[in-house]
């Protein structure tokens, strides 16, 4: 038969399945194959905390959502065209968001009556039998018969078959698409290289899956999405703390001073652990360690030996952490200090995404304990902010706290990756010789940033004894003398605050410099604000967006920028934390939006709410 | 922890200390053990620049402010962790802990044992005094039982630990007991355990003379002394007492008291054996309070000694391997394998 090719523009399909199903490794995969074509495309993992919640139920449910167009993409989409739903309790739970009209891939097996009870469905009621989906496309597969049958003659058991079903899917997705299965292929011959019984069920079912789609009738058409309109240059698919890993590398290697991380696991920061217990032919140290608090100690510990030391957490690790925070802040040394946000307090919502650790980053510590705070907008600005974490923390002698957090971490989009000649350098000295009329090393003597000199182990005649105990001014001694304490607390918050003359202005991300509105953003809002406000401005409106990076201290113009407009608005993913801070900092009475649900705020809740101000 | 550098300036104990003033209280053990410690620093050979050492906090842990090194005071509990960082990432360093019975056992319990495991070679120097100092005098995880301190009014009721055993519990490789008052001896471990490759754990028994005066003198004081300690040496037998005719015997597992020259002779007494295992684990736990009733004396000297690969050393030797097999290209890692071009 003749099949039409239709090019559309923009396609959002949501993967969902038990989370034993292998919907993360599928959506990645017809992402890394929609990327090499030049698609652009942002995706969205969202799965649950239980490695294993029980088989079938609602709990259990995993999704991975990608959306690619061949216009830029800023969010992984708020409505999907596409939902797979591997079982019954995948289509409940993710049918909400699926469009009108929007095609349903139902794996039939999973739809048998003990996956229908384990949803929740009344007894006797079959959604895909009782005419209730009649608003959407449905295309009912069974899945898991066609797998079994394609593997009919190998000799693995049921269980190791059934595990290859995913590979179905996405076959046949990738013959709905056009695509071809090649790097799909290429990626299983390298991770089953070894097991070519399992190599070869994968590979086989990925065909079946493809030649499923071709050969039945199902589509009178298969789609095409043209290549974005993007940059030129070179692409790759990049993950938040992947492209984070790669930052720190970068800073090592631009800065000369060998990486070491202290880590304790916790999701969703651990994928940085890996991700740079992977590269120490780069000379990373990891050092996984017993607990939050030796591995920022280890950390400190490591930096005071001149490494550019690193630890990573989330929410609750950082809380462990705070105490050493401060003795990085008392000992003035270079330290970054990353945190990927989720949802609290306490243990929270491990697997999903918050931002509600902000002021928690600005003042969850004993004492006046001022620190640098800056936060990454998307998968690839993890590699930019990650690189100016550590260039602030050696240049400026400081701990730096980085906030990124779940959706940035497990979401990927392309990045135009930099190439390693065109980084800025990071320069950093060590003491090794005493300055004109000094009889020794003045440890706590600074210079025009305010920063003090560091001398490392190993350096004869520096050596000096640092500690958490207020320090004299310019000797680093003990010293409990009141008029010494004030004048050090001050110089400290003054250094940070001296920070402000090291980083670029405030700019305007889109919309008019003066103008009725401004949404004011940081952190993963990136894109539903930037989605949000162009529409806006299509429909003529004066609203703008504007998205802070360096959250302490601010860009020196941000007050001014501010005042340019009637109006600001502060959307977050937390009860209103930065809107607190630019009240407090400039007097603004800046409006909050927040939406505390453990998942991303989206465009069109948000083009609603920027309405109700215009 | 060893290391094999050889200072070419010939430096005294005066070049170790600082021009801070000492602010222990007047009698504190500390001042011999700073003292000790200050004279044996020149005698290892290794240059003062390539010291470094670190405490948590407590009385203990101003150790680092009175020595002309490199130095930490960092927060309680966790002097162990931030010397595994500088160890892991500057493993030609040589790094002490100084720490307490507060602050290595108690709130940095658990940075001590995974220390002793992951056996960085570095030097913890653990000053028992069975008591908090700094916060005026209230029980530490090395009180006796039943003890009347600041907030235990009617007794504590908790159970101390046994440093030793924890330490050989934690797969330390070695682990050895000195005192303050015996300026010798504790010389003698220092350089024991500087010379050991690997994780030292060195208990010092201390006397804080504010808060817990005279929690040791049964086995410092001249008077009982000989007959409540028992000092061991690799490869001799366990003999103590003013007339050196008491020993210890292994009777099956337990070492009971013996006499010597009536049905025994030193040769029928346990021999030293810093190397085995099985008898560290009875020797540790020879811990009996002194003023029980047919008490054996309490051991000091080098329990056990033994060799197993540093941490420090096998990460180094991952790095290199890693770097001899993949060259450390930033641009390749940043390209990976998948990459598309827009014209």
């Amino acid at each position: 038969m003749t099949r039409q090719v239709k090019v559309v523009e923009d396609v959002v399909i949501k993967f969902a399945g038990d989370s034993g199903d292998g919907m993360q490794l599928t959506g990645s995969q017809f992402t890394n194959n929609t990327a090499l074509l030049g698609i652009d495309l942002a995706t969205f993992p969202d799965f649950p905390a239980e490695i294993r919640a029980p088989q079938g139920t609602l709990p259990g449910v995993s999704g991975f959502q990608l959306r690619f167009s061949s216009k830029p993409v800023f969010t992984p989409g708020d409505m999907c065209d596409v939902l797979v739903a591997m079982n019954a309790a995948a289509l409940k739970t993710n049918l909400s968001v699926l469009k009108k009209g929007g095609k349903i891939i139902a794996n039939t097996d999973g739809f048998d009556a003990k996956n229908l009870r384990l949803a929740n469905y009344p007894d006797g009621v079959n959604p895909l039998e009782n005419g209730s989906l009649g608003n959407y496309e449905l295309i009912k597969i069974d899945v898991t018969k066609m797998t079994r049958e394609s593997l009919s003659d190998m000799t693995m058991g049921m269980k190791e078959k059934d595990r290859a079903k995913n590979m179905f899917v996405l076959g046949f997705l990738y013959f709905m698409y056009g695509r071809t299965l090649e790097n799909t292929e290429q990626f299983l011959k390298d991770k089953f290289g070894k097991k070519p019984d399992i190599l070869e069920s994968n590979i086989r079912v990925l065909r079946a899956g493809y030649n499923y789609g071709d050969t039945t009738e199902t589509f009178t058409t298969t789609y095409k999405v043209e290549k974005a309109k993007m940059e030129p240059g070179s692409y790759r698919s990049v993950m938040g703390n992947q492209a984070l890993s790669y930052g720190l590398i970068a800073a090592s290697q631009k800065s000369g001073l060998p990486l070491f991380l202290g880590s304790y696991p916790i999701t969703p920061a651990s994928d940085i652990l890996h991700e740079l217990a992977r590269h120490k032919n780069f000379g990373v140290r990891t050092f996984q360690a017993e607990d939050e608090i030796a591995a920022i100690t280890s950390a400190i510990g490591a930096s005071y030996g001149g490494s550019l030391a690193v630890t990573t957490s989330s929410g609750p690790g950082i809380a462990l952490k705070a105490e050493a925070m401060g003795l990085a802040v008392m000992l003035e040394i270079p330290l970054v200090i990353v945190n990927i946000q989720r949802g609290g307090p306490s243990t929270g919502l491990p697997t999903k995404t918050e931002q509600s650790d902000l002021l928690q980053a600005y003042y969850g510590r004993n004492g006046e304990c001022p620190m640098p705070v800056i936060a990454s907008s998307t998968p690839a600005d993890c590699f930019d902010v990650a690189y100016e974490a550590a260039r602030l923390s050696v240049q400026h002698m400081t701990p730096v706290i980085l906030l990124s957090d779940g959706y940035i971490a497990n979401g990927a989009e392309p990045w135009k990756y930099p190439v390693s000649a065109n980084l800025p350098l990071i320069k950093t000295s060590f003491k090794t010789e005493l300055d004109e009329g000094e009889e020794k090393y003045l440890p706590y003597k600074r210079d025009e940033k305010l920063t003090r000199p560091w001398a490392i182990p190993g350096t004869k005649g520096f050596e000096h004894r640092i500690g958490g105990l207020e320090k004299e001014d310019i000797t680093g001694n003990v010293s409990y003398d009141p008029e010494n304490h004030q004048h050090m607390v001050k110089v400290r918050q003054a250094k940070v605050d001296r920070i402000a003359d090291y980083i670029p202005d405030q700019k305007i991300d889109n919309g008019p410099v003066k103008g009725k509105i401004l949404v004011l953003g940081w952190g993963s809002t990136y894109g539903a604000i930037k989605t949000a406000v162009e529409d806006l401005l299509e429909e003529g409106y004066s609203v703008a967006h504007a998205h802070i990076r360096y959250l302490r201290p601010f860009p020196k113009n941000l007050g001014e920028v501010l005042k340019n407009y009637e109006k600001v608005i502060i959307p977050e993913i937390n009860n209103g934390q930065l809107v607190k801070i630019i009240r407090d900092v400039y007097f603004v009475d800046a409006i909050p939006y927040n939406k505390i649900m453990g998942v991303p705020i989206t465009k069109t809740e948000l083009v609603e709410e920027i309405r109700k101000y215009l | 922890m060893t290391t094999n550098t050889v200072n070419p300036v010939q430096l005294t104990a005066k070049d170790f200390s600082t021009d801070q003033e000492v602010r222990w209280c007047p009698g504190c053990g500390d001042y011999s053990i700073l003292a000790q410690v200050q004279k044996v620093m020149p005698t290892l050979g290794i240059p003062k620049e390539n010291i470094v050492v670190i405490s948590g906090i407590g009385c203990s842990s101003r150790f680092p402010y009175y020595m002309n090194t490199y130095g930490m005071h960092s927060i309680h509990g966790r002097a162990t962790a931030v010397a595994s960082g500088l160890k892991a990432s500057r493993p030609e360093l040589s790094v002490w802990i100084v720490t307490g019975d507060g602050d290595g056992l108690s709130i940095g319990g658990n940075h001590t044992i995974h220390l002793l495991r992951r056996n960085f070679d570095v030097n913890v120097l653990l000053f028992n005094n069975q008591i908090y100092g700094l916060t005026k005098g209230q029980y530490s995880p090395t009180s006796e039982e039943h003890k009347v301190t600041k907030s235990t009014p009617y007794g504590s009721i908790d159970h101390p630990f046994n440093p030793l055993a924890l330490a050989l519990g934690a797969d330390a490789t070695f682990v050895a007991r000195s005192m303050d008052r015996d300026p010798k001896h504790l010389q003698a471990m220092l350089l024991k355990a500087n010379q050991h490759k690997g994780a030292s754990f060195l208990e010092i028994y201390q006397n804080c003379n504010i808060f817990n005066d005279g929690a040791f003198e049964i086995f410092t004081e001249k008077s009982s002394k000989s007959e409540e300690t028992l000092f061991l040496e690799q490869g001799k037998p366990l003999i103590f007492g003013a007339e050196k005719d008491k020993g210890i015997r292994l009777d099956g597992f337990t070492p009971t008291v013996v006499k010597i020259g009536e049905e025994f002779s030193a040769d029928d007494l346990w021999i030293h054996d810093e190397a085995d295992i099985y008898k560290a684990q009875i020797l540790v736990r020879i811990f009996d309070n002194p003023r029980a009733q047919q008490h054996l004396p309490r051991p000091f000297g080098v329990f056990y000694q033994t060799s197993r690969t540093c941490y420090e050393d096998m990460m180094a030797m991952q790095i290199e391997e890693a770097k001899s097999k993949k060259v450390a290209d930033l641009d390749k890692l940043l390209r990976g394998n998948e990459v598309w071009t827009i014209a």
